[in-house]
């Protein structure tokens, strides 16, 4: 491995920023840090839809949708049994229900892929304000948990260790997904099938069947994005909720180069970059109209990708449904 | 409707889109849709049929009401009229929503600050004004999507976000009314108010000719020929010496223009202001009218007289029966999610078996 990649130099760089930010002022710093974190965690959940759709061959732009709708379903089970952890489990069946029915769309009925995630999210708009109700509360949110001995560092223990359940379990998803993509056979068949599906296909994969599981179990990881919003970071659920954050990771999966590590950095630069507008709007240092900060990631995202497009391949059989027996 | 059987011409499958078989298919959509929605309504301990009666009574039951549902219906068929130009090249273009908030807020910009001009010069610059903003948004796309690769749903997408942030801002802001506390414009003059005649907005007959028009330059003119052609097959419309790169652009700057429009309308015919709460997911409607319509200019319009029917009759439903207008955005996703499973297989698969959305570059 190179020591002086471009990589290692952004890490430097990451590096040496936050040591700058954190010797001229520890506190303020680390609570950015943390905030950053949670803004970061539920965009790096939704990438992680993406990535695992997109390996194995299927777009899906429905992540908006599924976010929002198992948001909802977090909510109001959660708000209707007093009891978050049913809430939670709703959330997760309703997201992979979505999944599914992506799934149907996109591999059975070979429909566009991106009119099939389309609909997803209409239909997740049209289901949420109308089954809307004002007032309703749950019993409380996931609450903070300190990790024993390391969330005793500074500045590491308050950032990382200091969180809500759904935000570790989100974590070791993100993890896992990195190990399971590139060192197990899964992984090895979901690349393949995304990639050239006939060769799969020859080889006895069932692409059929790895789409269908794939796209299915990312829809539930997209709903523990949505249940960690509406259950552990904002406590609530309103019309419009996840505010265009699936579309967002979808830039960041394409910024990471379907690679979930590299999401999981966009993510957090991204989070980061938020925590610290919101910061510099309390100091009064900047006065930014609410408007322009509300706007920013949208702009990021569209520069982003105007950057990125052409230098990155994504997945080559991705977005076309696959028949057998075509080359 | 009689024209629309005669479309010899047309390439490709559009002019068979009129048979019996065909209109079958959205007819059940809709009929689907209105029944699921029935049971939600019984779930939720209202009675459907007092709503659904209210709704269309309201909407269709009077001179009144019809001037009101086509009012609602304008900016639908506007709406509409910008995806399927979209889609006919090839592009899905999400942010319709974000080029009519663009029209709307920049025809009641001209409608507030030219003063002095009459009706027959003020309306027509008004609606230019808001056509040229719509179509500077889409055309961003368009660059973007010809020069860089970059997907048009994901930038029409944020863009929507963009042009709302920035538009709420400006109404906040340089455009507001004096001395108000709201955030909205000030009334546009009276020389920009679109008349009305006999209930019947002008309007809705501004949108029906440029459906009528749009629908006869795809047919009829090498231009829409391009925007075909490459809408059909990127590679082949290259092979075939057209520029997909100019293509692509001038069928978004069309797409935006036409959306602009509608939020011009929608300003100078129903609003007469600017203000953020205005024209919400009107662009989103476009997306269903537009595939209800099965992607044709023409066909666009009866779903967006029934759509815009429902909107105008809402707020009396939820008076009679107690059920929240958003029951209409509830309607719309169901009936594109039961029009577009058997309709997209049929329209969008190409004889190459690739599908035309496919990937982030290219």
């Amino acid at each position: 491995m190179k020591l002086l990649s471009k990589r290692n130099g952004y890490f430097l760089f990451a590096i040496l920023a936050t040591a700058f930010f954190y010797s001229k002022d520890g506190d303020i710093t680390t609570s950015v840090y943390a905030t950053g974190a949670a803004f970061a965690l539920p965009l790096a959940l939704a990438a992680m839809v993406g990535i695992m759709c997109e390996r194995t061959g299927i777009v899906n732009i429905g992540i908006e949708g599924t976010m929002l709708l198992s948001a909802f379903v977090a909510f109001f089970v959660s708000s209707l049994t007093q009891n978050i952890i049913i809430g939670l489990i709703c959330a997760v069946f309703t997201g992979s229900m979505m999944g599914l029915i992506l799934a149907v769309m996109a591999v059975s009925w070979r429909m566009d892929q991106i009119i099939a995630g389309t609909i997803l999210n209409i239909l997740a708009t049209g289901l949420t304000s109308f089954l809307y109700v004002q007032g309703k509360t749950i019993p409380s949110v996931f609450q903070a948990i300190e990790v024993p001995v390391l969330s005793k560092i500074p500045f590491f223990g308050p950032v990382l260790f200091i969180h809500g359940a759904l935000t570790f379990i989100g974590i070791a998803i993100i993890l896992a997904l990195y190990v399971a993509i590139y060192h197990t056979s899964w992984g090895l068949r979901s690349r393949a099938v995304g990639e050239h599906p006939s060769s799969a296909d020859t080889a006895g994969v069932s692409v059929a069947r790895l789409r269908y599981i794939n796209v299915t179990i990312a829809g539930g990881i997209g709903a523990l994005a949505g249940a960690y919003l509406s259950l552990e970071l904002v406590g609530s659920f309103e019309r419009g909720f996840t505010a265009g954050k699936g579309f967002t990771a979808l830039a960041l999966m394409i910024f990471g180069r379907w690679n979930p590590l590299g999401a999981l950095a966009a993510a957090l630069f991204f989070g980061l970059a938020q925590a610290y507008a919101n910061q510099l709007m309390i100091d009064q240092v900047v006065n930014i109209p609410t408007q322009f900060t509300a706007i920013l990631p949208y702009v990021m995202t569209i520069v982003v990708l105007t950057i990125s497009a052409g230098k990155v391949r994504p997945p080559a059989a991705e977005g076309q449904p696959y028949e057998k027996g075509q080359a | 409707m009689s024209q629309t059987k005669v479309a010899p011409k047309e390439v490709g499958k559009p002019a068979k889109n009129f048979d019996v078989g065909s209109w079958l298919v959205p007819v059940i959509a809709v009929l689907v849709a209105m029944s699921l929605a029935a049971i939600l309504m019984r779930l939720q301990g209202s009675n459907p049929l007092t709503a659904y009666k209210s709704l269309f009574t309201t909407a269709f039951g009077s001179a009144a009401g019809i001037g009101a549902t086509l009012g609602k219906s304008t900016p639908l068929v506007l709406s509409g009229l910008a995806v399927a130009v979209g889609l006919r090249a090839g592009l899905f273009n999400i942010g319709a929503q974000g080029q009519l908030l663009s029209g709307a807020l920049a025809a009641a910009w001209a409608g507030v600050t030219f003063e002095g001009l009459p009706g027959y010069i003020h309306i027509p610059i008004a609606l230019i004004v808001g056509a040229f903003f719509g179509s500077i948004v889409a055309g961003i796309s368009g660059f973007l999507k010809a020069y860089r690769g970059v997907h048009e749903v994901i930038t029409t997408i944020m863009l929507n976000s963009i042009v709302m942030g920035i538009a709420d801002y400006l109404a906040s802001h340089q455009l507001r009314e004096p001395d108000q506390f709201l955030t909205r414009t000030s009334e546009i003059q009276a020389s920009a108010k679109m008349p009305v005649y006999a209930h019947l907005p002008l309007g809705f007959f501004i949108a029906v000719a440029l459906a009528g028009a749009i629908w006869w330059i795809l047919g009829r003119t090498t231009s829409g020929f391009r925007i075909e052609t490459v809408g059909r097959n990127r590679h082949a419309a290259w092979y075939a010496g057209i520029s997909v790169k100019r293509t692509v652009i001038s069928a978004m700057l069309i797409s935006g223009a036409i959306a602009g429009l509608g939020g011009a309308v929608e300003t100078l015919g129903i609003t007469y202001r600017y203000a953020p709460a205005f024209n919400l997911g009107l662009g989103f409607d476009g997306i269903t009218i537009a595939l209800l319509g099965r992607v044709h200019p023409l066909g666009i319009i009866p779903g967006a007289i029934l759509i815009g029917g429902m909107r105008a009759g809402a707020a009396n439903m939820q008076f009679d029966s107690g059920v929240a207008p958003e029951l209409v955005d509830l309607l719309m996703a169901l009936i594109l999610l039961l029009v577009t499973a058997p309709l997209i297989t049929r329209f969008f698969k190409n004889s190459s078996n690739k599908s035309m959305t496919s990937g982030w570059g290219s």
